[in-house]
C-alpha cells in the first residue's frame, strides 16, 4: 500500500495556483448551499478539508496565510465572531504540517484516522470559542461534520488526484 | 532522517512560530469584534466579495423551487385560488375595519398630542439562507443599506414577528430570529395588558417568558402582542401564543413557554419594517444636559 501511494504521488503534475484558489471557492461554494435541520449538522466542511489537502500534499502552496485568510470569509457568510473560523483554520494548517510526512506513507483511506482528529480539534476550537462566549453546547451531533467530513476524504483524495494526473497540453511539461 | 538535514533552502520561521502568530491575530480580532464594533466596515467589505458566491450558492434551491411551481397540479393551483379568494374576501373586510379604526385612532392621538404610531414603510425581503452557525438562529435576507434596512428594525411576515435586524450589509442583512437564544422582545398579554419580556430558548417554535412570579396571571392560551415600549418594535405585532405553564412554589419564578406566531422558520418571503420614528436619544439619562444647552443658547440667542 505504502509504495502504490508513493507512486502515485510521483505522477502528480505540479499544481497551479489558480487551480488552487478554483478547488477553494467550489468548496466555499459547497459551504454557502442552503443546509438546514439535520443537512446541516452533517455538513462537512468542505472549506477545510480543502485546505487540508491543498496543505499536505504542497505545503509550499497553502499554508497559513491563505487558510487564516479562507477562515475569516467563513466567519463573515456564517455571520460568526471575526477569527473563530480563521483560528480554527490555522490550527488546522499547523496540525497538517506536522502530521503530513507520517501521513504520506498512508493509502487515502488510512489516512481518514488522521483527517478525524484534525478536524475534531479544530471543531473543539470553534466550541471553546462558542462557549466562552456565552454560547451552550448543543450535543454531541455537533462533532458529526467531523465524521462526515474524514469519511470524505478518500473520496476527495482520488478527486484530486485525478484531476491533477490530466495533463492539459502535452507539449508543455 | 529528513529533519536532520541542513536547511538548503530558506523556509521562513517553524510552524509554531507561525501557529502562534496567526493565533494571536485571531485573539485580536475576537476581541476587537466582542467588544468593541470596530471591525464593522471590514466585515462589510468581504461580505460584498463573497456576495456573488453567496447569491450563487441559492440559485440550486431557487431553480428547485421554481421547478416545483412549474409542475404543481392542476388542481393544487384551483385550491389554492379558491382559498385565497376566500382569504382576500376575509381580509378586505378586515381591512375596511382597520382603515376606519386607524382614521379613529389617528384622530384621537391628535386630539392627545401623542405621538404618532408605526406608520413607516415597509420592504419586502426574500430569505436567502438560513444561518449556517448551530449555535445561534439567524437568517440571511436579500435586502441590505441599499434598501435603507438597518440594524434594529423589526421583521415580521404576515402572521406575527419574526426577528430583528443585527447587521446590515450593502446588498443583504442579518435578521436574528426571535427564538434566537440571546433574543429578548418586550411583550404585552393582550387579555390584561400585562408587559414581560420574552426570551428565545435556541430551539426552533419555543420561547421562554421569564422573570415572571409563580402567581403571575398568565393562562395557556395567552396571546402575546409586542408593547412597544422598547422603540424598536412597534406596538402591537402579534408575537406567540403561551403554551405551557409550570408553576413550581419551590422556584422563584414560573416557568411559561410560547410558541411563535410567525412562521419563524418557514416561509420565503418576510417584511422588514423600516423605522422612522425617531426617539430622543435615551431618554432616560440625557434631560438635563440637553435643557441646559438649549437654556444657554436661548439666552445666547436673547
Amino acid at each position: 500500500m505504502p509504495s502504490q501511494a508513493a507512486k502515485a504521488q510521483d505522477i502528480l503534475l505540479p499544481v497551479r495556483t489558480s487551480y488552487i484558489v478554483l478547488t477553494l471557492a467550489l468548496a466555499f461554494f459547497l459551504n454557502l448551499l442552503p443546509w438546514t435541520g439535520f443537512g446541516l449538522l452533517i455538513r462537512p466542511d468542505f472549506v477545510a478539508l480543502t485546505l487540508l489537502y491543498w496543505c499536505i500534499h504542497w505545503p509550499r502552496k497553502v499554508g497559513f496565510g491563505t487558510a487564516w485568510g479562507f477562515g475569516l470569509l467563513v466567519d463573515v457568510a456564517d455571520a460568526t465572531l471575526l477569527g473563530e473560523h480563521a483560528f480554527a483554520y490555522s490550527l488546522l494548517v499547523y496540525l497538517a504540517i506536522i502530521l503530513r510526512r507520517r501521513m504520506m506513507l498512508f493509502s487515502a483511506r488510512e489516512q481518514v484516522w488522521h483527517i478525524l482528529p484534525i478536524l475534531l480539534v479544530s471543531q473543539l476550537a470553534i466550541l471553546l470559542i462558542k462557549v466562552y462566549n456565552g454560547a451552550e453546547f448543543i450535543g454531541w451531533g455537533y462533532f458529526l461534520s467531523s465524521v462526515t467530513g474524514s469519511l470524505l476524504w478518500p473520496v476527495l483524495s482520488a478527486l484530486f488526484a485525478i484531476l491533477l494526473r490530466l495533463k492539459p497540453d502535452p507539449d508543455q511539461i | 532522517m529528513d529533519t536532520q538535514l541542513p536547511p538548503l533552502f530558506k523556509r521562513g520561521p517553524t510552524p509554531l512560530t507561525r501557529l502562534v502568530f496567526f493565533t494571536l491575530l485571531s485573539l485580536l480580532l475576537f476581541v476587537t469584534d466582542a467588544r468593541f464594533k470596530y471591525l464593522d466596515t471590514f466585515r462589510l467589505s468581504l461580505s460584498v466579495i463573497i456576495y456573488p458566491l453567496q447569491k450563487l450558492a441559492t440559485a440550486p434551491g431557487l431553480i428547485l423551487d421554481r421547478a416545483s411551481d412549474f409542475f404543481a397540479t392542476h388542481s393544487y393551483l384551483a385550491d389554492e385560488n379558491a382559498r385565497l379568494k376566500q382569504q382576500n374576501l376575509l381580509n378586505a373586510a378586515q381591512l375596511q375595519r382597520y382603515q376606519a379604526l386607524e382614521e379613529e385612532n389617528n384622530r384621537l392621538r391628535r386630539l392627545l398630542k401623542a405621538r404618532d404610531g408605526f406608520q413607516g414603510n415597509a420592504a419586502l425581503a426574500e430569505i436567502l439562507y438560513s444561518g449556517r452557525d448551530l449555535f445561534s438562529r439567524r437568517i440571511v435576507i436579500d435586502k441590505g443599506r441599499q434598501d435603507d434596512v438597518k440594524p434594529g428594525e423589526a421583521v415580521v411576515d404576515d402572521t406575527g414577528v419574526i426577528g430583528q435586524v443585527t447587521r446590515a450589509f450593502p446588498f443583504v442583512s442579518e435578521v436574528t430570529l426571535i427564538t434566537d437564544k440571546e433574543q429578548t422582545v418586550p411583550v404585552e398579554v393582550v387579555r390584561n395588558g400585562l408587559r414581560a419580556v420574552v426570551f428565545g430558548a435556541g430551539e426552533a417554535g419555543e420561547l421562554e417568558l421569564r422573570y415572571m412570579p409563580v402567581n403571575v396571571d398568565i393562562q395557556t392560551g395567552d396571546e402575546l402582542i409586542t408593547s412597544g415600549i422598547d422603540g424598536t418594535y412597534p406596538h402591537g405585532l402579534p408575537v406567540g401564543v403561551v403554551s405551557k405553564i409550570e408553576r413550581n412554589a419551590a422556584y422563584a419564578f414560573a416557568r411559561i413557554f410560547c410558541t411563535p406566531n410567525a412562521g419563524v422558520d418557514k416561509h420565503r418571503q418576510v417584511i422588514v419594517l423600516l423605522s422612522q420614528t425617531q426617539f430622543p436619544e435615551n431618554m432616560a439619562a440625557e434631560p438635563v444636559p440637553q435643557t441646559r444647552g438649549k437654556a444657554k443658547k436661548a439666552r445666547r440667542g436673547n
